[in-house]
């Protein structure tokens, strides 16, 4: 079994949630190195060097995100970092915020050496009260020990970090949504070009990146990119943290290195599935990824290439596992359900699209349904899926549609059953 | 029984008011603390926005009232309507349904007798489903107004949970008693 590797996560479920307890740690080390003997191009190179790819989906570059910014000398430049995690299976930057905040905070701090920053916001879903308050807290005790604020460590930078609180809205994850929603407004995504770097908050230079990616920026630069680049796979580099949910024996986080086996994240990791029970459907990456059948899980390494190559995607690493006494089609509800809660209805394919798959996939539970329902189920899928303003629309139509390709058989029996085979025996939604 | 929950004055109490002005150094515009407001004024008025404040609001912020209201209703945990003084969202999504939330959901329901949207007579509890609150694994869970996560939950937790609530509304009742 592949050994965790505590690079985020502290050890044996640790709090390092207090600065002392992160200094301990070799906390602050990697800020201490770059803003004082590393020039801020040295700090992106080393970043772009180390291969990280963002943690919050789309698996993008964070280096090459950050050359982006424009050198025109506009200021102020801010960053805005996404803790707004809230698709279904993800919870892995909630370990972050509680237990090893600081991480974060000097993994920001490095950022703004390297991108000449002025002010982070930190965009918190409004739920996680725990999180928010521990990462405050965290945010208090850095600039009382002068990581935050005038002249850090003598490198000439002003920089700080503020902390924002979300009010339940799933499309604030996205990155123009939660800058509208940090400015105040509805989270609605907004049309690109121009892109955050040249226009972002407050149609300032903004960078914009997941609480996980910042994280491994301090690591990155105390270690090297070549200690980063050494774990894990050629194109998917660094560790990642795997949220496992669902029908397994233990669900939880696990920290392990990029192209990992799925087969063994469940069955060694998260301890198996219950007992006599056999496996279903796994989701790799949050709901909007598409589904796995049993056989297609069974071979999958973790990592962005492998992932591609078998028809899904990484996503955000959020696994959700289904046994064989789950009912796909209660799963493409509650998936479609989610989607059409939280499509902002800006764009008329999502606007519509969401309601319409939700409400098919209930006609097929509910066995009234037809076979021609689930062609345009496909149907209504294609026309929502690289059309609109943002990827929600997208998300929506691979994380429905593919459980309806990749399961046709269940949703076909629902309806020559006229109803669920499984009632009684499955989860209920 | 407790009688009709007294009103409160729906006008913005000082302190509610300097909190949110104090609020405005953090960004380059006053508008940006929107949120960051109707989440006070949600703590102030027992976890809603009654509509007398939101002219208020606006005006604190320089916004017109359509943009207060326009917020409001797009977020999922602002309130426009009175809930109950113990506000319980379950969450309902892929990951808590697995592991039984539809139980914990229905078990609620017939506990305190009532349905989502409904707020108990007594004003003191209402039920709500909402989508995924990123906590999967530690499935099922449930938030208590604005609170820490109550993780790993089974229906045998729910009784005590209630009584809990019970428990705490009936001395915040007597503590308000006490200064009356």
């Amino acid at each position: 079994m592949t050994d965790e590797i505590h690079l985020l996560l502290p050890p044996g479920g640790q709090d390092w949630s207090s600065i002392e307890e992160y200094k301990k740690n070799d906390g602050y080390e990697g800020a201490e190195k770059a803003l004082k003997s590393m020039p801020p191009e040295d700090v992106l190179e080393e970043v772009k060097a180390s291969g990280l790819r963002g943690r919050g989906g789309a698996g993008f570059s964070t280096g090459t995100k950050w050359s982006f910014l424009p050198k025109d000398g506009r200021r102020p430049r801010y960053i805005a970092c996404n803790a707004d995690e809230s698709e279904p299976g993800t919870f892995k930057d909630r370990q972050i915020l509680e237990r090893n905040p600081h991480k974060l905070i000097e993994g920001l701090l490095i950022a703004a050496w390297a991108n000449t920053i002025d002010a982070a916001y930190v965009y918190v879903r409004g739920e996680y009260r725990g999180p928010y308050e521990k990462f405050v807290n965290a945010v208090e005790e850095a600039r009382a020990a002068g990581y935050l604020g005038k002249n850090i460590l003598g490198s000439g930078l002003d920089f700080d970090i503020f902390v924002h609180r979300g009010a339940g809205a799933y499309i604030c994850g996205e990155e123009t949504g939660l800058m509208e929603s940090l400015e105040g407004r509805k989270g609605q995504p907004r049309k690109r070009p121009p892109f955050p770097a040249v226009s972002g908050l407050w149609k300032q230079p903004t960078v914009i990146n997941n609480v996980e990616s910042m994280s491994h920026v301090p690591h990155i630069i105390s270690k090297g990119s070549e200690f980063f680049k050494s774990i894990g796979k050629e194109k998917s580099t660094g560790t990642t943290i795997f949220g496992v949910s669902g029908q397994v024996m233990k669900p939880g986080t696990y920290e392990l290195p990029l192209g990992v086996p799925l087969r063994e994240i469940i069955f060694e990791h998260a301890g198996g599935l219950l007992p006599g029970r056999s496996l279903k459907a796994v989701i790799p990456g949050g709901v909007s990824m598409p589904v796995l059948t049993a056989e297609m899980a069974m071979e999958v390494d973790m990592d962005h290439d492998t992932l591609q190559k078998a028809g899904t995607l990484l996503g955000t690493g959020a696994i959700v596992v289904m046994d064989d006494t789950a009912c796909v089609v209660r799963a493409a509800i509650a998936i479609s359900r989610f989607f059409r809660h939280e499509s902002c209805g800006q764009c008329t394919q999502c606007r519509e699209g969401t309601g319409w798959l939700h409400k098919l996939a209930m006609s097929v539970e509910a066995g009234t349904a037809t076979h021609a329902d689930l062609d345009t189920m496909d149907e209504v899928t294609s026309f929502m899926e690289g059309h609109t303003i943002c990827a929600l629309s997208d998300a929506a139509a691979w994380g429905t549609g593919w459980f309806v390709r990749r399961f046709r058989s269940d949703f076909e029996a629902h309806i020559e059953h006229g109803g669920c085979p499984l009632e009684g025996v499955s989860f209920e939604i | 029984m407790t009688a009709e929950p007294a009103a409160v004055a729906p006008v913005m109490p000082a302190a509610l008011r300097e909190r949110i002005v104090a609020e405005f150094p953090k960004y380059p515009e006053k508008r940006a603390v929107l949120l960051t407001a109707l989440h006070f004024v949600q703590e102030t008025f027992e976890g809603w926005i009654p509509k007398e404040v939101v002219p208020e609001i606006a005006e604190v912020l320089e916004l017109k009232e359509i943009e207060v209201w326009e917020v409001i209703y797009f977020y999922a945990m602002f309130n426009s309507e009175r809930v109950g003084r113990c506000h319980i969202r379950v969450c309902t999504n892929l990951s808590c349904c697995l592991r039984g939330a539809r139980g914990i959901m229905t078990r609620l329901e017939e506990t305190l007798a009532l349905r989502p949207g409904e707020v108990t007579p007594d004003g003191n509890f209402s039920v709500a489903g909402v989508e995924c609150l990123g906590s999967c694994g530690t499935a099922p869970v449930i938030q208590v107004n604005n609170e820490v996560y109550r993780e790993n939950l089974s229906e045998d937790d729910l009784p005590g949970l209630i009584e809990e609530l019970r428990a705490r509304l009936a001395s915040q009742d007597a503590a308000k008693e006490g200064t009356e």
